[in-house]
């Protein structure tokens, strides 16, 4: 059946469209990079993320608080601020985006896994195959030494069938809750994925790990309504080939990217697309450039997005290790998903989260705050006031009331300076509390 | 002190002086400005439902508004009562809980898993079950009636994914389609629109339970780490700022639910920080609160810890309503189930045995209920991973003085499993839920749960 193509936005293409696409399709601008991108015309921009040259970083390399290189595979946070300092300085920003997806789309935890080494190792595989077959990227993830562990892969032996794995291969992975499988499926899927092994020794933890014939289950089994011998392989594709699968993708990829409910039409021609040969990158480029993504509402930024975004436009690399618990406090410990299921994308936000992201904010600001030191150098003028704040973070997009309410605080701070000390401390104290208030306003929480 | 003078010692000196209330304050330059929720002199009250003296620091221009509104509306009402949620997430393993231990069928299906006949505590309503030896708190509780045990809680046709069960769980009904949480509709009907600590998730996430659709609910780690701290920000200037805060949640929105969500969470978010500003420390040495009993001590788990600053918060007559937190351990044990479960469920029913003293100390017992529950239970059969898959029916708790202290529906037995090998329930959530509603919180079930009208009420309260 030959579907129409998606629509594509046709709108202008100009620095607000370019700056709203970086944030969506990765961490947000850098100083003067909306402004470059919009100069590309909206495919020339689609094309230089989704096809990005080779990866280059931006800017020094990271380093603890002391100073001292990252030790991602060992220390704990490391893992965390590791994969932060990328989402900053890399040049190719949607591949770390999408490698963010694939780590909440197939959400393993450190917490069950126990080794920063299996979980880096899966976060290379999600990225290597970010933009590639879906295919090859479930293949892989099925038998990643990480998921092996998280969802019990090793512990599933034809003696002792264990389910973990075969229930949420479907139900979170390719074929979404309620979509034409039952109990049986999940049974008989857990029997086909038999026979994952690996060795655990003390000092080295598990490793070794394989496909170990005489663990699988090789007798018949019905799955789909076929009947079949089975193995992970097939387990593999027969969810694949389910008739639900091409559905449940780009309903659930559209969501990374898009807030508002996929339409049936685009719905279908995003299906057609993917059906192909199942790649992800047409289905991401068919996105990045439709329409709604341009003249729909806001969404709010998952907090490391949050982050990595205000470090990019400000221009301050990794040079503390606190990011790791601030991005805990205010929702998104990397590698860390609250369960299998990954981040909720509907609730970031809340009170807790809310000074989550204060904390982020006064983090990333703290170590540019200005004292009396500085107080000459800075102008009394509301107006000025605001716009330095708003400038310290690389300008981004303000709406107009935004900027009303910015203003109406500097104003009465700078009312309250009667005494000659205040005229000299106040606009110091406004300059740190301005940038602040523009880092949590709605305007910068939400794309 | 000159006047450039760094604003952190400022502020510790300050701090450090109040900390020393009574000892005077170390001399300040005329006109220096005081750090906000930082106040000259000491001033105590008594919350009266709690006849517990609370103190707050302050001047009666820096008491927060809030505290003094939010208590007089608390107090206008009458001492609301309290339900305290508590989610064993995973889907915890009834046949463990309370295990039948004298049942062959028992140690056939649990050759590896089954708990030794003499290790857990005789179940006094039924001889068939025992206690788990970590749930010993919990037993101690039921003899003095005050637990009431569902040992086959759940719904027929038990969904067996995590998160579709769990969901039916937090929006009160089998449907992938409602949005609010139980608890949350509950809020919508009884709450108010200028009070965010009437639903209360003691997380650093929202509960899904107490999500709702009109009125604010809150969520925080503690009470006593609500502040906003900023570098370089203090006196009059930061409380401008923190004015701000809620000026940005005011701002108009076009109708774009994003930008909605960002206003009305600054919004609640500043109307919080005043409620809470009693219970933020006032330096690294003082507590935010005292708890008048012994909570379990633990390394990195913070269930004990919320659960005193909840009882804290009730004593000094913060309007609270719902309040929900998930229970310390996981419990979707496929592999290595003993030692796991047994932790979580050890800690678990040591703190809230702590958190039912502490109560009774405050005199607040009788405004407080707790119900713990979980998605589903776990197989009958162990799964040879030294674990269980996921199950059907599970086993719940109510606790607290004024519960029945008897069970609510039986025991489901292991020789009519379901086709599936899972217990059979004989409670239903939404008839809890509905009893819950109409019995403890005193409003219309049927306003709140779809079809409510079809679920048995079980008797919970004495």
């Amino acid at each position: 059946m030959k579907e129409m193509p998606a629509a594509v936005y046709k709108g202008p293409f100009a620095r607000e469209q370019a700056e709203r696409l970086l944030w969506r399709a990765g961490f947000g601008p850098r100083r003067g990079e909306a402004e470059a991108l919009a100069k590309l015309g909206l495919d020339g921009a689609v094309r230089k993320l989704t096809r990005p040259r080779a990866e280059r970083f931006v800017g020094a390399a990271p380093h603890d608080d002391k100073g001292r290189a990252l030790a991602p595979t060992d220390a704990g946070g490391h893992d965390h601020i590791w994969w932060l300092d990328r989402m900053v300085r890399t040049s190719r920003p949607l591949v770390e985006r999408l490698t963010l997806v694939w780590h909440d789309w197939f959400a393993t935890s450190l917490a069950g896994v126990g080794s920063q080494k299996l979980m880096l190792n899966q976060n290379k595989l999600l990225r290597s195959r970010s933009l590639g077959s879906f295919e090859t990227m479930l293949r892989d993830i099925s038998r990643d030494p990480a998921m092996l562990l998280w969802l019990s892969g090793t512990e599933n032996t034809k003696w002792s069938p264990n389910e973990n794995y075969a229930r949420e291969l479907m139900e979170l992975f390719t074929l979404g809750a309620g979509s034409g499988y039952s109990e049986r499926d999940v049974r008989e899927q857990a029997r086909a994925l038999t026979g994952f092994d690996s060795d655990w020794r003390r000092g080295v933890g598990p490793h070794n790990f394989r496909f170990e014939p005489k663990r699988h289950d090789s007798g018949t089994k019905r799955i789909f309504g076929r009947t079949g011998t089975f193995n992970w392989e097939d387990a593999v594709r027969l969810c694949l080939r389910h008739p639900a699968h091409p559905r449940f993708f780009v309903q659930k990829l559209w969501g990374y990217f898009v807030p508002t409910a996929l339409d049936g039409s685009t719905r279908r021609s995003l299906e057609s697309l993917y059906r192909r040969d199942l790649q992800i990158r047409p289905v991401v480029e068919a996105i990045l450039r439709h329409p709604a993504l341009y003249t729909g509402p806001r969404m709010v930024k998952p907090p490391v997005v949050y982050t990595a975004g205000l470090l990019r436009g400000m221009g301050r690399g990794i040079d503390t290790t606190s990011w790791a618990w601030i991005s805990g406090m205010a929702g998104q410990r990397l590698f860390m998903p609250p369960n299998v299921a990954g981040w909720d994308d509907e609730r970031w936000l809340d009170t807790a989260t809310f000074r989550g992201r204060w904390t982020t904010a006064n983090q990333a600001a703290r170590a540019f705050s200005v004292t009396d030191k500085q107080a000459g150098s800075i102008s009394g003028d509301p107006q000025k006031l605001v716009a330095a704040a708003i400038a310290f973070w690389g300008s981004p997009t303000i709406r107009p009331h935004t900027r009303d309410a910015l203003l109406e605080f500097a104003r009465r701070a700078m009312q309250d300076a009667n005494q000659s000390w205040k005229r000299k401390s106040y606009p110091v104290l406004v300059t740190n509390a301005l940038r602040q208030l523009v880092a949590v306003s709605p305007d910068l929480q939400t794309s | 002190m000159a006047r450039c003078c760094n604003d952190f010692s400022r502020t510790d000196a300050l701090r450090r002086a109040v900390a020393e209330a009574g000892r005077g304050l170390p001399a300040i330059e005329p006109g220096m400005p005081i750090p906000a929720g930082t106040g000259l002199t000491r001033r105590s009250f008594v919350a009266r439902s709690a006849g517990l003296a609370l103190a707050v620091y302050g001047g009666g221009a820096l008491l927060p508004r809030a505290l003094e509104e939010g208590i007089a509306a608390a107090e206008a009402a009458g001492p609301q009562r309290v339900l305290v949620s508590v989610f064993l997430d995973g889907g915890a393993d009834s046949l463990s809980m309370l295990y039948p231990s004298g049942d062959p069928l028992y140690r056939k299906l649990r050759p590896k898993l089954a708990l030794p006949e003499s290790s857990g505590l005789a179940f006094a309503e039924d001889d068939r079950l025992r206690w788990h030896p970590s749930l010993a708190a919990l037993a101690q509780l039921h003899g003095e009636g005050k637990t009431s045990v569902l040992p086959g809680v759940g719904y027929t046709g038990a969904d067996q994914s995590h998160f579709t069960s769990r969901h039916y769980w937090e929006v009160g009904a089998t449907s992938e389609r409602i949005t609010t949480g139980w608890l949350g509709r509950y809020l919508d009907r009884v709450g108010s629109p200028d009070n965010p600590l009437q639903g209360l998730s003691l997380e650093s996430r929202l509960q899904p339970a107490l999500a709702t659709a009109r009125m604010p609910v809150s969520s925080i780690d503690g009470p006593d780490r609500y502040d906003f701290w900023t570098r370089g920000v203090w006196g009059e200037v930061e409380r401008r700022m923190l004015d701000a805060v809620g000026s940005l949640g005011r701002l108009p929105t076009g109708g774009d639910p994003a930008l909605a969500q960002a206003t009305g969470t600054a919004r609640q978010a500043a109307r919080l920080r005043e409620q809470l500003l009693p219970f933020v420390p006032k330096n690294d040495k003082s507590p935010g609160f005292t708890s008048p009993v012994p909570y379990p001590d633990t390394g990195d788990d913070d269930f004990p810890r919320r659960l005193a600053g909840l009882a804290a918060m009730l004593a000094g007559g913060l309007p609270i309503r719902a309040v929900a937190l998930n229970a310390p351990g996981m419990y979707d044990t496929h592999d290595d189930q003993p030692g796991e479960l047994a932790a979580g469920l050890k800690l678990t029913a040591e703190s809230l045995l702590a958190f039912q003293r502490d109560l009774e100390a405050r005199g607040l017992a009788d405004r407080v209920l707790v119900h713990i529950w979980s998605e589903f239970g776990r197989r009958a059969k162990e799964n040879g991973s030294n674990g269980t898959d996921h199950g059907a029916a599970g086993t719940g708790f109510l606790i607290g003085s004024r519960v029945r202290g008897k069970m609510i529906g039986e025991f489901p037995g292991l020789a009519t499993l379901d086709k599936d090998g899972n217990l059979r329930a004989t409670s239903d959530f939404r008839g809890l839920y509905s009893a819950l509603l109409e019995d403890w919180l005193g409003t219309d079930a049927e306003a709140i749960i779809p079809g409510a009208k079809r679920f048995a009420r079980p008797a919970i309260l004495r």
